[in-house]
């Protein structure tokens, strides 16, 4: 057994701290403030081949395995959780379905502008109606000469209303088979006519990602706008949800180690009582339990990582991954705040702003009771 | 055209320094590629991409060093040699240089670049002696280089402003903090890095032994630097500007 990063692994995380800490660190708050996707800040990390990371070279990607795309997410998201989802969605649900479904014209032709990080893409699956229950699809796709024609709305939709966002994929029922929906995924390109996208909504936290609702009225796309084949659209997203949820908990681990670090700092400066409040043994549980959680959440992801890899079954441990890591960034984050006193209900120190972005964790990429009603179902449980 | 860039392994400057007798601690501690050699890797990697060169980076130190040359490898540069010998141990500037000089021979390199100092020893004298022994011009405290034909031509910071100054390759330059903002090592440059080659050299490669690279030099004692003073808060009760001008003027900045 080996707990070891591999070389270049570490290099590329110690390479990824000093970026975050020099370019990213110093600018968050006022990105933050500021409600708005900063394009300068997704063309830095584009120079580093962020966005390209687990795509072959042919492609314009880096040829990095899974777990280092997670590393990254990790390390973006102790300092700036809309960086980081903006990454991870931009790489594991706009990019990757085109990786791992499209036809090799629709990869050439789509993929390399996403890995280059000059282009971002949307996954659209949640519906105004219903996110958990994706069987519930509404939105509607019908072939009529040789286009799709595409009728419904979408909600939540991240990266899909940049200025570079070039298209987003969404699913839609395509007809019946044995009498269920059957389910296709489609590209739809910014711009469609047709294709309408909302105003940002007013969120909790994550005030610097890209998150539009979605409208889709007789928008027509070409027919070999078609990803992957016709009726597998849901099948297809299962498998790009297993693994967006191990990058989420790795966002998760991040945010946590983000808070974690601020508190180690907080409780040796502040004092109370004549001494450094890191010196009473109420918060230095608080401290041990907030570091344990940390820890194990990062084992967590690393070991569905690696099973992906190695081509073994990995959902149950991708779900408990996601379910322990996202639950336990919300319970650190509360009491990084709580260590801050006063301070860290204020903008200035940042655990206040990793509080408000922690608890969507909880719910985005399938919440935690769809995660506990997955652990169930890989359990041989039935009837929920 | 052919660039060699001077590099070192230092511990890392974030952490707190300790001392072993009137030597810096190294053993166990952890190193990283000198903050200052970041700009010169990156000085000479821009002329790369704009006129088209071979870089090779070149260290004298123990083997750990090889890390701080990976790093600069995985930024861009093509190569790297690194000499490491057991009679180096405790090597001064002068010996130093002496070593880099018969490495960096090796590449025929039309310039060198260097830091003004090192991070950790401070002493700023290596690229003199370096110039001195390949017996080229130098030009030192570069805030901006820029290359045509074979001339080169330099911003050189001064305590007031900077002079523009002028030189036929082949030459010495030593760059500051401020040319330039290094790049950030991408896992693609990571990997590409692993199969550039890295040359281990020992002073007998170099034509060189023990007694040449004695230290003409011997530290006899070292002590704390005094901590900057605290400045002087000067309230205004209405009289501040006259009371700061007298300070200045005492301090005959004005
Ligand atoms: C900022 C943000 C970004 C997002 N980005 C995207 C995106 O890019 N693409 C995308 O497709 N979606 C995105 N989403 C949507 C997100 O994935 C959904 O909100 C989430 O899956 C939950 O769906 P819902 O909101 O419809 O809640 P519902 O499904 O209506 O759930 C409501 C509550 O009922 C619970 N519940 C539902 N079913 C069960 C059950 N069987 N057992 C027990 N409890 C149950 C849920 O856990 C939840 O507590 C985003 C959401 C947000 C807020």
């Amino acid at each position: 057994m080996d707990f070891d990063l591999a070389d270049e692994q570490h290099d590329f995380v110690r390479s990824l701290r000093s970026f975050v800490d020099d370019v990213i660190r110093p600018r968050a708050e006022a990105w933050d403030e500021s409600h708005e996707l900063p394009l300068e800040a997704v063309e830095q990390m584009a120079s580093l081949g962020l966005f390209g990371l687990p795509f072959p070279e042919r492609y314009g990607g880096s040829g990095a395995d899974f777990l280092t795309l997670c590393l990254a997410i990790e390390e973006i998201a102790r300092v700036d959780s809309s960086l980081a989802i903006t990454l991870e969605a931009a790489v594991s649900l706009g990019a990757m379905p085109i990786y791992l479904f499209g036809t090799e014209e629709q990869k050439s032709r789509w993929l390399p502008p996403l890995a280059a990080g000059e282009a971002l893409a949307g996954f659209g699956l949640t519906e105004p109606g219903g996110g958990s229950d994706a069987g519930a699809t509404r939105t509607s796709a019908r072939l009529a000469d040789g286009h799709w024609l595409i009728n419904g709305s979408k909600s939540f939709i991240t990266n899909s209303g940049t200025a570079i966002t070039s298209f987003v994929t969404v699913t839609a029922v395509t007809g019946t088979r044995d009498g269920d929906k059957e389910i296709s995924a489609f590209i739809v390109p910014t711009g469609t006519a047709g294709f309408q996208v909302g105003k940002d909504y007013r969120k909790m936290g994550w005030w610097h990602s890209d998150t539009h609702e979605l409208s889709f009225s007789d928008c027509r796309v070409p027919e070999d706008h078609l990803l992957g084949s016709k009726g597998e659209g849901f099948r297809n997203f299962l498998r790009i949800l297993d693994d967006g949820r191990i990058a989420i908990a790795a966002l998760a681990v991040g945010l946590a180690q983000g808070c974690l670090d601020e508190s180690l700092r907080y409780a040796s400066d502040r004092t109370a009582f004549g001494r450094p409040i890191g010196s009473f043994q109420g918060l230095q549980f608080k401290l041990a339990d907030m570091a344990m959680k940390v820890e194990l959440a990062r084992g967590a992801y690393y070991r569905a990582s690696w099973l992906k890899q190695q081509g073994r079954p990995y959902r149950k441990e991708a779900c408990m991954a996601k379910l322990f890591a996202s639950e336990s960034a919300v319970d650190v984050a509360r009491d990084a705040v709580q260590i801050h006193g006063g301070y860290g209900y204020i903008e200035e120190f940042p655990v206040c702003r990793h509080f408000r972005d922690s608890k969507i964790l909880e719910i985005g990429e399938g919440t935690s009771e769809i995660m506990r009603v997955l652990i169930a179902r890989e359990l041989g449980l039935t009837g929920s | 055209m052919n660039i060699a860039v001077c590099v070192k392994h230092v511990p890392d400057p974030n952490l707190p320094m300790e001392m072993d007798g009137t030597r810096l601690k190294r053993a166990g501690v952890q190193g990283v590629l000198d903050p200052g050699d970041e700009f010169g890797v990156e000085a000479a990697l821009q002329i790369k991409e704009g006129h088209g060169a071979d870089v090779t980076l070149v260290s004298m130190g123990p083997e750990a060093s090889s890390e701080a040359l990976r790093r600069g490898l995985s930024m861009g540069a093509d190569r790297a040699i690194l000499v490491s010998d057991g009679a180096l141990e405790g090597a001064d500037a002068l010996a130093t240089a002496r070593v880099l000089q018969r490495a960096i021979e090796r590449t025929k390199p039309d310039l060198v670049v260097a830091a003004v100092e090192s991070t950790d020893g401070y002493t700023g004298t290596m690229p003199a002696a370096l110039a001195q022994f390949m017996g080229w011009p130098q030009v030192t405290f570069a805030t901006q280089v820029e290359i045509k034909d074979r001339t080169l031509r330099a911003h050189r910071q001064t305590t007031t402003g900077y002079h523009v100054v002028e030189c036929e390759l082949p030459v010495m330059i030593t760059v500051t903090a401020g040319i330039n903002e290094p790049r950030y090592a991408s896992f693609k440059g990571i990997m590409a890095a692993k199969k550039k080659p890295l040359e281990r050299l020992a002073l007998a490669d170099l034509g060189l032994s023990a007694v040449d690279v004695r230290p003409a030099q011997e530290i006899v004692e070292l002590s704390k630097a005094e901590e900057h003073r605290s400045g002087q808060v000067i309230v205004d009760e209405g009289e501040a500007a006259g009371r700061v001008a007298a300070f200045l003027r005492e301090a005959k900045v004005i």
